[in-house]
């Protein structure tokens, strides 16, 4: 007789992230832990976009809506796309609304790659992307990215990881975890490369709007990459909607129609009470998003300053909110890390590895937290590294 | 500049080395910044927000509605001056609408700040009329929702 644990994929038992979960299970069982663990805003959603939310109960539309999602809220969208980005989107048949970003990633992939094919993944990254490439069965190839090269994908790299299996590129710029962005300038060239390439680039965009350091730019915005990119975002980081599981997908009409068969299927329509209370956040939630990039951008410096006084080097992230911070020079593996940082000093940062082989050596902590945590954190941070310099 | 004011409003025990940090400018200019706000009026002071309830002390809070008969030559700020001049009272607005001034007073008893409206407030000669709310519960004040929601264990992994 089979176990029951047999039956299980040999690909989903195998599946990373694992390592990290231990500490997740332990500050459940500990008093007075700072977590700079999850990456999720601490902000509640703004109330004029719970306020739309509730007002669509109260109004009883409570059926499904069409899989696209409601043309109104792909009409804000696209609005939105246009007004604060200048990316040119159809409402009609070239945005789905998704149960958040990684739904997007998820039917991204699941419509472009199966056995066979090669997913170049820049790391480390959001694990999601692997994860959902792994589910497809095709085959992740990571290009470690580098600390000098301020995490930033160079056209020298991808041209390297590029094979004629390559069907696909993920890029995730403002990037979870490192915080990294990449101006047009810098995508210029990787552009260029792919543009005669048969290729399809995932631009994973979430953190579009926290960008801390001039305009968000977009390798949708070079025209040859607009059609063979598809483009996700979603509410979850700037408009603080985590919980409300939504977000949206970009691409050119075939490729989002082979989307939507998937979303169809899967999942029907995105939740419509979300959907109501995104249409307020497109429409006027503009106001709420500056103040809370204002306020990441503070906490932000805030962080930076309190690492590099305890003696970690961090690059300087200029997007996301996360803090990637160089933990080699203590002598310590990112996991020895984290794991006394958190036992011994109560203060939880992931280690890099997390999040692809090339972030060993780095821990991350998410500045999406009060001051008053980020400087207690820091305060109990200096006093581990100055405990291992005095050995 | 003003965000530097809306930090201290938000939080006026933030030092000036952590805030120099965030606004990314030094801290001798934060601090020659805030020393001119004071100087001119701008910032006029630090205060602590309290949830007396929590305490033993023992605090009534009345909005009244005063209406008053503006005198000649100094309209409305005369009359208000005798009225926020008192020790009792915490806070004063001149208003649009259907009356003048709003007046926030504060007693340890109803009965203390009603025989302040009585004797000190209601027979000043410009006083027309007066009616007095007492606060039952306060949600927010100043920004700041008194009862804490109960953060929950999250399990799972949000990476």
């Amino acid at each position: 007789m089979k176990k029951i644990e047999d039956f299980i994929l040999p690909s989903i038992r195998e599946m990373p992230p694992s390592g990290i979960r231990k500490y997740f299970d332990m500050i459940n069982e500990m008093q007075d832990v700072i977590s700079l663990g999850v990456g999720e805003p601490d902000f509640v959603t703004p109330w004029n976009i719970c306020e739309a939310g509730i007002f669509s109960l109260e109004k009883g539309q409570t059926s499904y809506s069409s899989n696209a999602g409601f043309i109104e809220l792909r009409r804000a969208i696209s609005d939105y796309l246009n007004r604060r980005f200048e990316m040119k989107y159809d409402a009609e048949n070239e945005i789905l609304v998704t149960v958040g970003g990684s739904e997007a990633i998820d039917i991204a992939l699941r419509a472009i790659v199966g056995k066979g094919d090669e997913v170049i993944i820049p790391e480390p990254s959001f694990v999601a992307y692997t994860g959902c490439t792994l589910m497809t069965g095709a085959t992740p190839v990571p290009i470690p990215l580098q600390e000098k090269n301020s995490f930033k994908l160079t056209v020298e790299e991808l041209e390297a990881a590029f094979t004629p299996n390559t069907k696909l590129i993920i890029l995730g710029f403002p990037n979870n975890p490192t915080g990294a962005i990449m101006t047009r300038e810098e995508l210029a060239p990787i552009a260029n490369f792919l543009k005669d390439k048969d290729v399809i680039v995932i631009s994973d965009e979430i953190y579009a709007e926290l960008t801390y350091s001039g305009k968000h730019a977009s390798i949708t915005s070079f025209p040859e990459m607009r059609d063979k990119t598809i483009m996700v975002s979603g509410f979850s980081k700037a408009f603080a909607m985590t919980g409300w599981r939504i977000g949206y997908v970009c691409a050119n009409p075939i490729l989002t129609d082979a989307m939507k068969k998937i979303h169809q299927y899967a999942l029907m329509c995105s939740p419509t009470i979300s959907q109501k209370a995104a249409i307020e956040a497109m429409n006027n939630g503009q106001l709420e998003v500056k103040k809370m990039t204002r306020e990441y951008n503070r906490r932000r410096r805030l962080m930076i300053d309190g690492f590099r006084k305890a003696g970690l080097t961090c690059f300087e992230p200029l997007g996301a909110f996360y803090v990637f911070a160089n933990v080699s020079g203590t002598g310590l593996t990112s996991e020895e890390f984290c794991d006394r940082l958190l036992i011994e000093h109560k203060v939880l940062m992931i280690p890099g590895e997390a999040f692809g082989e090339s972030g060993r050596g780095f821990a991350r902590a998410t500045y999406a937290t009060s001051y008053e945590n980020i400087i207690e954190a820091c305060k109990r941070i200096k006093n581990f590294t100055d405990s291992l310099r005095r050995g | 500049m003003n965000e530097i004011l809306e930090l201290l409003e938000k939080n006026s025990r933030i030092t000036t080395e952590q805030m120099a940090v965030m606004l990314e400018m030094s801290e001798t200019e934060l601090k020659a910044t805030i020393a001119k706000f004071e100087e001119d009026g701008i910032i006029l002071g630090y205060n602590t927000t309290i949830n007396w309830d929590l305490t033993d002390k023992e605090v009534v809070t009345a909005l009244i509605e005063v209406k008053v008969t503006p005198q000649r030559g100094e309209g409305f700020d005369r009359v208000a001056e005798r009225i926020y001049r008192f020790e009792e009272v915490h806070d004063c607005y001149l208003m649009s609408g259907g009356f003048d001034l709003t007046v926030i007073v504060e007693g340890k008893t109803m009965k203390e700040v009603a025989l302040f409206v009585a004797e000190k407030l209601a027979p000043l000669e410009s006083v027309v009329s007066t009616g007095t709310h007492f606060v039952l519960k306060k949600y927010k004040d100043k920004g700041i929702v008194f009862e804490k929601t109960a953060k929950e264990v999250k399990e799972g992994l949000f990476l």
